[in-house]
């Protein structure tokens, strides 16, 4: 029912919008909630287990309810709070968990039953005959269960992620807060303002009260706009802060567009910030907390402050005749308000028996409570115990107030435990929770106007001192100050369900059952009923539950404890946390210089860690990979191919003591190479396992060029500067990353010389120019690098120019190798060639092999220390039963091998038992004419000429194999130095 | 009390006032013949299977806090036998034979459902380690099946397979692989054990452990001294401050390790899936909240709760393998500690002290384990000799580096796993 | 989380990598004996409060460092660089 004259809500705007298909009119400024109150829609939801009916318990972000979804398809929304959801023109909502309708639920069933479902039930069933539950029982648990479903279907809308820095985080904007933030920011502090809420200004907007002259919500608005103005202030409204983190890092939600609906236009629909604070003030404020009894769930039963919020902000009053129940004073007000909005109160119910009230034109109960409730799909009635026994009142709202928790959620983040504080009933942070954090206002228990404001100046002059600023005078305006005051009540007496945890349907019985059950401890109560792990983790239930387990269990509240509150202080979205992930933004893409050139040739490129390589190069006539795969290998066989190789890291190494570092990183020595040359080398982690291998030049005394593998380039560069800072700080030795500045390209085959000659500004031969020779050499003009090495067993070279030349260069390379019969190779050739060479890759070195297991025990040298020698002389590293490296061809019936698949002996089941090894790399070559493999077998190099058994479980597929050498091609070695 | 439907309905309609204790809260008595110190899922399992398969019933559990308040109910709830290299093998096999038969053998209901759990891989050489680790699997007794790209499609169909930076080539699918509800697991056990005449002690810290001339004698706590014949160390997040009152330095580091659930929503995702190309994995809940998990924070830590980067590269990759969950909201998120081990596999030994012997160094993978380390552990308590499935968790491995079991092929040394 | 680096300053903990205990600065000589290597590569104390552990600034400068901080609160009391640490220490 729309009050006359009430509330913040522009009249001005009509909004329509529709729920559960059905048309309805509010304002702009409404709520979903309020809206839906003002068109006397109560029901607007069903619990979680028994579907109970259930309307509005609050007016905010802790709504355990007022649950619905919005939108369809990609744009679905599930579990959005009816009590946050802002009104937009054509917004579609609608109900959820309820089946046919929300109206007429045939899961209510479930509330029939519920003497059989109690907590705890699905621990002792369910669990005969064994194959039922994943059969039978659990998908109908499981259909059953969840609140809201998502549209199934890829996201398509826009989130984002940012940072930003302040010196002070104020999370909150009622009276607390911006009293903080105007202090803090007239003395010159950086300021963030963040309050969940459209409209800041928290209870102010909410309450009757006047700060000064004027209403709270207009003192509000005049500090907002002062605070707006200022440089040194963001104002982030609808920004929840959801984590406190280490360091000064809060996470924070900004719901950008939900207010909209809008999509597109470069804005997202929510952005997850990381504000990187030095100081922070809590001014989150404070929950009312329901009171436990008899049916307090049904749709019109709500906090009084909800009841409060609706009227005075959104000019709503939740029902015609309304009740209040409360034990302290601070219902009364919910009363008088309504009272004097012109709306009917049917009486209020105080269950202290010595409470006054000044001013009520009502019927007033003393020492009185509410014990049940009428009514299903709406409140209808109200059923209260007096002194003189019990009476029923008709009334469709019933405004509630067990009194009020400080929201110290934020301060338990960090493990922190609150304090209990016996004269409010209620926890408190405990000092020092959050490192550089102070708590101020009601989330600290000061709950008067006044003691907001003063609360929020003292806490601003405490973090400008913090800060080393000194605090601006700003006058405190006059507010209310009355002093709050209670006695508990947690649950009235009598039999029924009295409702804790709403949404989970978690009853007193509940946690009295789970106490007599000995999950005493507040955690295992909390697991056993799942009380606390409904959508609002227990914002509206933990305090009550608490108290009742510790009444169960003859404990106090203190001594029973609480469980933790852990983020975030409300639900995030995955995609806002996950911003920019989806798709291809998951991890960078790094491209090669040749990169464009491969696309042009309609090369398939594959995910080389985060690099993008050419997996081979089809030519039309070809119908599968393997005919261009061999149709490469040939051209590096038989003439000259052509490959890119710059994604292999390349770190350029300098000073008097570059051999130092070398001899120390590689298991063999660099020191003794000469100028212009270049050696192959192994690199152990300390635990003696290897790291990585590759090539190394010596371009000068004190300079180096050093090759990783494309996957270790990273580690390898981490592992060096691991070894010069933190175990030869001494060494003069410096040295970068180069991979990117040189585009580097092999050059591979009989005719590789002849190609280079006619690019290079200086031929080279045999003897200017043998195996394993480097330097400088200008190549089309331009200054770059050769390298006589070889990945393919092949005469070969690789060739480095500045990156800014690669793309020119490659063309260039492909076009002449194709003038000589052969042309670029991709992935699939150059690991054809090198298994044919029993070259390794990470598909041997994977992490868990030694130079013993890869027949390189000998790069091991004796004359120095290196990086992993003790460990790698472990008896457990030389093992003589170890898998060791061989060469694998097939000579059963099948011609195929698999990569993964198992040695076996001959004659042995394949069971894990008689496991030999198994195969680490395959591939069909063109010059051997079959399938031919490397692989780890149990003391392998003793057994060449054996044939064993190869199988594959998983590929269903079983073969006789023979260890051979794992060189299969030009075995004497004499092509590459030709 | 033995529970079943029939139990259920019988309370039901009697006003539920028969409920009794899941497990006894014993006093400590002056002296037992074996205490395990830790009240998680592997003590509880380990004084389970102490009472039932070795007789042993003068027995205590000693826990600090309050039972399963550790890891066990901290964790993404996966039980899987699909691990590669031999020790594991065996051991993880032999775990997921007693969670099939838990329940009946316990007579409660840890929810224990075998969804399949399919690991995604990305390139091929991933595709060809999963074969590998299949067919270990497979020669171990257990089950595993390869999938291509269309395979995983049929059972994943909302995966993004088209415009991703990582494309799906296939995945590797263990149909006895699932989840459990984890807590259950804990009280199981408990009640299991408490049934057996095994005394549970809460908030009972033990503060030093008695030795004399290299045996065991038993334990100091919070509420007193305790003598024991044999003592066992089972405290996942805690085993390094508990071996030194031994005088033991362990191959430990602590590090924590984050867990997300959402608000619950309708089933969407049946199986547990796993990417190949960052750490996730994600199942939902019989509640229908979806519970996912990454990588550890990375750095050494005792605090049980996580930081933001770790928390937004896990849903990172949720977004782009999954981008269908992007609206399901995080309710929760928290963190537990594990015990690093350098080579990612686990510790079940004795020690250099008679009697005295430890259970640690789960690393990130102890859940699945809570039946087989109990079992298992029990056995080398029990008899003295080592149960054959675990018979290579020897803590001597590192010194000697025989029988390193370097699951993730990324050392034995501290923090790459 | 964030850490004070001597030379880049303030930065957030994405921008580094952690190594594990400083005690990797301490290598033993190559004869040190297996009880000196077990105890480099393996054991460690593993403390529940101060601890002293190594930090890469990969994505920064590329400084080794020596970080004093809590395991228990995360509170990072001091950051040195580890070159400073090694060559104090010989």
């Amino acid at each position: 029912m729309r009050i006359d004259g009430k509330g913040l809500i522009d009249r001005s705007k009509p909004l329509s919008f529709s729920f559960d298909g059905k048309s309805y009119r509010g304002f702009a400024g409404d709520t979903v909630a309020s809206a839906l109150l003002a068109n006397e829609v109560k029901l607007m939801g069903r619990s979680f287990k028994y579907h109970r009916p259930r309307g509005a318990l609050t007016a905010g972000s802790e709504e355990p309810n007022a649950l619905i979804t919005v939108g369809k398809g990609a744009q679905q929304d599930p579990n959005v709070r009816a009590t946050v959801q802002e009104l937009y023109e054509g917004l579609v909502t609608r109900s959820q968990n309820a089946w046919p309708s929300l109206d007429f639920d045939v899961m209510a069933v479930n509330d029939l039953a519920a003497p059989f479902l109690g907590a705890g039930f699905y621990y002792k069933t369910f669990m005969w005959p064994k194959k039922f539950w994943e059969a039978v029982y659990e998908p109908i648990i499981r259909n059953a269960a969840g609140l809201g479903a998502l549209g199934g279907a890829t996201n398509e809308d826009d989130y984002e992620r940012a940072y930003a820095y302040c010196d002070l985080l104020v999370i909150g904007a009622g009276p607390t807060g911006l009293m903080a933030a105007l202090t803090a920011a007239r003395s010159g502090a950086d300021v963030i303002l963040a309050d969940e809420d459209a409209v800041m200004g928290g209870r102010l907007n909410a309450e009757t009260g006047k700060i000064g002259h004027q209403s709270g919500a207009a003192w509000a608005a005049e500090v907002l706009a002062e605070l707006g103005a200022m440089d040194n202030v963001r104002l982030m409204t609808r920004t929840t802060v959801t984590g406190a983190y280490d360091g000064g890092m809060y996470g924070a939600l900004e719901r950008v567009n939900h207010h909209t609906g809008k999509r597109g236009g470069g804005a997202p629909m929510e952005t997850f910030w990381r504000i990187s604070t030095k100081q922070a003030i809590l001014a989150a404020g404070a929950i009312e907390r329901p009171v436990a009894f008899r049916n307090n769930d049904r749709p019109g039963i709500m906090t009084a402050s909800a009841v409060r919020s609706y009227l005075n902000r959104w000019g709503v009053s939740p029902g015609k005749s309304v009740t209040v129940f409360g034990n302290n004073d601070d219902a009364h007000r919910t009363a008088l308000d309504l009272s004097a909005a012109g709306v009917r109160v049917a009486a209020l119910i105080d269950s202290r028996h010595d409470a006054a009230i000044e001013g009520a034109d009502f019927p007033v109960y003393t020492g009185a409570e509410v014990c049940n409730t009428g009514g299903r799909k709406e409140l209808e009635s109200i059923t209260i115990r007096t002194t003189s026994g019990e009476q029923s009142i008709q009334t469709d709202c019933l405004a509630m107030s067990g009194g009020w928790n400080p929201t110290v959620h934020l301060t338990c983040h960090m493990n922190g435990r609150p304090t209990w504080r016996p004269d409010i009933q209620a926890f408190v942070p405990t000092e020092g929770m959050i490192p550089d954090m102070t708590v101020a206002g009601a989330c600290n228990g000061t709950f008067s106007t006044h003691g907001c404001l003063q609360d929020g100046a003292e806490a601003a002059k405490t973090a400008l001192a913090a800060l080393g600023k000194k605090p601006a005078d700003v006058a405190l305006p006059e507010a209310e100050d009355a002093p709050y005051t209670l006695s508990p009540l947690w649950a009235v007496a009598g039999k029924g369900r009295a409702w804790l945890d709403f949404q989970n349907d978690v009853s007193v019985k509940d946690v009295k059952q789970a106490a007599t059950e000995n999950f005493r401890s507040v955690e295992h109560m909390k697991r056993y009923t799942t009380q606390g792990m409904a959508t609002d983790q227990g914002k509206n239930s933990n305090v009550g539950a608490l108290a009742v387990l510790a009444d169960a269990t003859g404990r106090g509240i203190p001594e029973t404890g609480t469980t933790t509150f852990r983020p975030p202080y409300s639900p995030v979205a995955i995609a806002a946390m996950g911003a920019g992930a989806q798709g291809k933004g998951f991890a960078p893409q790094r491209m090669t210089t040749s990169h464009k050139a491969s696309l042009r040739m309609n090369a398939p490129m594959i995910e080389a860690g985060l690099w993008y390589r050419p997996s081979y190069f089809p030519k039309s006539g070809e119908t599968n990979w393997r005919q261009s795969c061999d149709r490469e290998v040939g051209y590096v066989r038989n003439a000259v191919g052509v490959c890119d190789v710059s994604t292999l890291g390349k770190i350029d190494i300098q000073g008097p003591d570059a051999a130092a570092l070398l001899d120390f990183c590689y298991t063999n020595m660099f020191s003794t190479l000469k100028e212009g040359r270049v050696r192959y080398g192994l690199m152990l982690r300390e635990d003696g396992y290897v790291l990585d291998d590759g090539t190394c030049a010596r371009l000068g005394e004190n300079h180096y060029v050093m090759t990783t593998t494309t996957a270790a380039a990273g580690l390898v560069m981490r592992h060096l500067d691991f070894v010069t800072q933190c175990l030869h700080p001494e060494w003069q030795v410096s040295f970068t990353s180069v991979t990117e500045q040189w585009a580097q390209f092999a050059v591979a085959g009989p005719k590789s010389r002849e190609l280079l000659n006619r690019l290079l500004e200086t031929e080279i031969d045999n003897e200017s120019w043998p195996f394993m020779a480097c330097g400088p050499a200008k190549i089309s003009g331009v200054d770059g690098r050769l390298f006589r090495i070889s990945f393919s067993g092949e005469h070969a070279y690789e060739v480095a120019v500045p990156a800014r030349y690669g793309a020119a260069l490659f063309d260039l390379l492909v076009e002449r190798a194709n003038q000589m019969g052969g042309g670029a190779y991709g992935m699939e050739a150059l690991n054809v060639l090198r298994i044919e060479k029993g070259f390794l890759t990470h598909a041997e070195i994977e992490g868990r092999a030694t130079a013993f297991d890869i027949g390189m025990q000998g790069m091991m040298s004796q004359k120095k220390d290196f990086i992993g020698k003790t460990m790698a002389a472990r008896p457990g590293l030389v093992d003589e039963d170890r898998p060791q490296l061989v060469g694998l061809k097939p000579v059963g019936a099948v011609k195929k091998l698999t990569a993964g698949a198992q040695l076996y002996p001959q004659g042995a089941d394949a069971v894990a038992n008689n496991l030999e090894g198994h195969i680490s790399s395959v591939g069909f070559s063109p010059d051997v004419g079959t399938f031919i493999g490397m692989g780890f077998l149990k003391r392998g190099r003793d057994r060449m000429g054996e044939v064993i058994r190869m199988v594959d479980h998983v590929r269903g597929l079983e073969t006789d194999v023979e260890v051979c050498n794992t060189v299969f091609v030009d075995q004497e070695g004499e092509r590459v130095r030709g | 009390m033995r529970f079943s439907g029939l139990r259920v309905l019988r309370e039901g309609l009697t006003g539920n006032k028969g409920w009794a204790p899941h497990w006894r809260d014993a006093e400590p008595k002056a002296e037992y013949d074996a205490i395990i110190i830790g009240g998680g899922g592997h003590g509880l399992s380990t004084a389970y299977y102490l009472a039932k398969n070795h007789g042993m019933t003068n027995i205590a559990v000693l826990e600090k806090g309050y039972i399963g308040g550790g890891n066990v109910g901290r964790n993404t709830t996966i039980v899987r036998a699909n691990y590669m290299q031999p020790g594991n093998s065996e051991f993880y096999s032999h775990s997921l034979k007693l969670w099939e038969g838990m329940e009946q053998d316990l007579n409660y209901n840890a929810m224990h459902s075998q969804r399949g759990i399919i690991n995604l891989c990305h390139s091929d050489g991933q595709r060809d380690a999963f074969a590998r680790r299949g067919n270990m699997m497979i020669a171990q007794g257990d089950d595993a099946e390869l999938l291509d790209r269309e395979g995983v499609r049929k059972y994943l169909p909302y995966l993004d397979f088209d415009n991703v930076r990582f494309p799906i080539y296939g995945g590797l699918l263990h149909r006895r692989g699932g989840t459990a509800r984890h807590d259950a697991v804990a009280w199981g056990y408990a009640r299991g054990a408490s049934d057996r005449g095994v005394d549970i002690i809460q908030q009972c810290e033990v503060t030093g452990i008695d030795i004399e001339n290299g045996q065991v004698r038993g334990v100091q706590t919070t509420r007193g001294a305790i003598k024991a014949k044999k003592v066992g160390i089972v405290v996942a997040g805690r085993s390094g401050q508990v071996a030194a009152m031994a005088g033991m330095r362990l191959p430990i580091e602590s590090h924590i390790l984050q867990a997300f659930v959402t608000e619950g929503i309708k089933p969407v995702i049946d199986h547990v899936v796993s990417f190949g190309m960052g750490h996730f994995y994600i199942s939902q809940s019989d509640k229908g909240g979806l519970v996912f998990g990454g990588d550890l924070d990375f750095y050494a830590s005792y605090a049980s709760r996580g930081n933001m980067p770790m928390m937004e590269h896990v849903m990172e990759a949720g977004m782009t393998l999954m981008p269908m969950i992007g609206k399901a909201k995080v309710l929760r998120s928290w963190g537990g500690i594990m015990d690093m081990t350098p080579d990612g596999s686990p510790i079940i030994d004795k020690t250099d002290t008679e009697g005295l012997f430890i259970d640690c160094g789960w690393c990130y993978g102890g859940f699945k384990a809570v039946p087989g380390s109990g079992f298992s552990f029990a056995h080398l308590m029990g008899t003295g000799n080592h149960h054959a499935p675990a018979a290579r968790f020897r803590l001597d491995r590192f010194r000697t580096g025989r029988g390193i079991m370097d699951e993730e092929a990324t050392g034995s040394q501290h923090n790459l796993h | 989380m964030r850490i004070e680096c001597p030379i880049c300053g303030s930065r957030d903990r994405r921008e580094f990598y952690y190594q594990g205990a400083a005690v990797a600065l301490d290598r033993p000589a190559p004869d040190a004996g297996e009880a000196a290597w077990d105890s480099y590569v393996h054991l460690r104390e593993n403390p529940a409060g101060e601890t002293r552990d190594l930090w890469h600034h990969e994505g920064g400068c590329g400084s080794w460092l020596v970080v004093t901080r809590d395991t228990v609160t995360h509170a990072v009391h001091k950051v040195e660089l580890a070159s400073d640490v090694k060559g104090a220490m010989s």
